[in-house]
């Protein structure tokens, strides 16, 4: 699923122009699927993720017809964590902090990046990776800003992965000590599972959703390190209970902080820039070892 | 539909193996699967034969072993089962209780001819 070259099933409309490359040709952690991307940005038609072409019709294995057990004892999600600790490790050289903005579609994370943005400017150097199923409309709010923005379209997946993070930091130049957003596909379900090698994750809940979401979708919440609360603006509007809220977060991640922000007016986002100050001054490793996952929340 | 690139998962994992030791075809893949985690196994079961198509899984059956949930409550100093990822504790009922187990995801085995 090599979605930001597109030699999987997704593509990229814009990848190749979007920004400087950083290097001709890399490599995917622990897998024979390799390619090379030529100043071109050629695309490879046979190259896929999972090379299994071969079907059963194609293989000749002879004198081996006796049932045998193999045990493997992998973490299904191992090649996933490979490539994000691979990511987690290049960001950390690099002294670049990622952090993998989370939400249901419509909750403001593109305004609120925006925002941030203009905000933050003189501040830091600034990347972001923009991550929708279609178009890439997404970056081009981000690069109205002035900020380089790699967009991949997942085509039909619902989120993002690590191999697709990986693809995404060669096309941009971020200098070090540098900030990257990583704005997710919206969606509270699945990119839950997927570990992309940020430091955190930052959920974003905006006000007009229900108080129980994060009872409902605990998972998600349970990953996230911040709750940005977004759209305040609106709560004199509403019947949102900001109290019930916080309670319903707290108690599926007891360590969950929460910020409530409007990025429309900017309510509540020094306190955002200030938690970014302080994760980025202890810019850790969370190390997972391949084939082994975190067990609690 | 997450479920879609698991199973995807699983059959790079199959693929890993084969390069390592050749056989034939699959019949069998065993996963483990947390029944607080984040998986479904009917949504598993649903996608496995589509995802499996035209791969060196296609036919195999997919047999998927629950794990239970369990969880380590620190009023009562001890392991306690879990029914819910964020349930409070059956013993005490308090709600101070870290999950220790039931969100496995994993390629157990498989057989192979």
């Amino acid at each position: 699923m090599c979605t930001v070259c597109g030699c999987g099933t997704a593509s990229s409309a814009d990848a190749s122009v979007s920004s400087p490359l950083v290097g001709d040709d890399h490599d995917h952690y622990g897998d024979a699927h390799h390619h090379e991307h030529g100043p071109n940005h050629h695309h490879h038609p046979a190259a896929r993720a999972l090379d299994f072409g071969q079907g059963l019709a194609g293989v000749s294995v002879p004198d081996l017809s006796q049932q045998r057990l193999i045990s493997i004892e992998r973490d299904i999600l191992s090649k996933n964590d490979g490539f994000a600790q691979a990511n987690r490790s290049a960001l950390l050289k690099a002294d670049i902090l990622a952090l993998n903005l989370v939400s249901s579609p419509g909750s403001g994370k593109t305004s609120l990046l925006v925002r941030t943005i203009m905000d933050l400017k003189g501040r830091w150097p600034m990347a972001v990776i923009e991550g929708d199923q279609q178009t890439s409309r997404d970056a081009e709010r981000i690069r109205a800003t002035g900020v380089q923005a790699v967009q991949i379209n997942t085509g039909k997946g619902c989120h993002l992965d690590a191999h697709m993070v990986g693809h995404a930091l060669q096309h941009l130049s971020l200098e070090s000590g540098g900030l990257l957003f990583i704005e997710n596909v919206g969606n509270l379900v699945c990119p839950a599972l997927f570990d992309l090698g940020e430091a955190s994750k930052v959920v974003v809940l905006s006000v007009t959703e229900g108080e129980d979401k994060p009872l409902k979708y605990p998972d998600m919440f349970a990953a996230a390190d911040l709750m940005l609360l977004n759209k305040s603006d609106l709560l004199p509007h509403l019947d949102f209970d900001l109290g019930a809220c916080v309670e319903a977060a707290v108690r599926v991640n007891p360590q969950i902080q929460i910020l409530t922000v409007s990025a429309r007016t900017g309510e509540g986002l020094e306190a955002f820039y200030t938690w970014i100050e302080h994760r980025a001054a202890r810019i850790e490793p969370r190390i997972v070892e391949p084939g082994m996952r975190e067990a609690g929340p | 539909m997450h479920e879609v690139s698991l199973i995807e998962n699983v059959l790079g994992l199959v693929e890993q193996e084969r390069r390592k030791q050749a056989f034939a075809r699959v019949s069998v893949i065993r996963l483990r699967v947390g029944v607080l985690g984040c998986a479904e196994p009917e949504a598993l079961r649903f996608c496995f034969d589509a995802v499996a198509a035209g791969t060196i899984a296609e036919g195999a059956r997919l047999e998927i072993e629950p794990v239970c949930g369990e969880g380590w409550c620190a009023d009562c100093r001890s392991t306690v089962p879990l029914a819910e990822r964020f349930g409070a504790c059956p013993l005490c009922d308090g709600a101070h209780v870290r999950m220790t187990a039931g969100d496995a995801l994993s390629l157990a085995e498989m057989e192979v001819e």
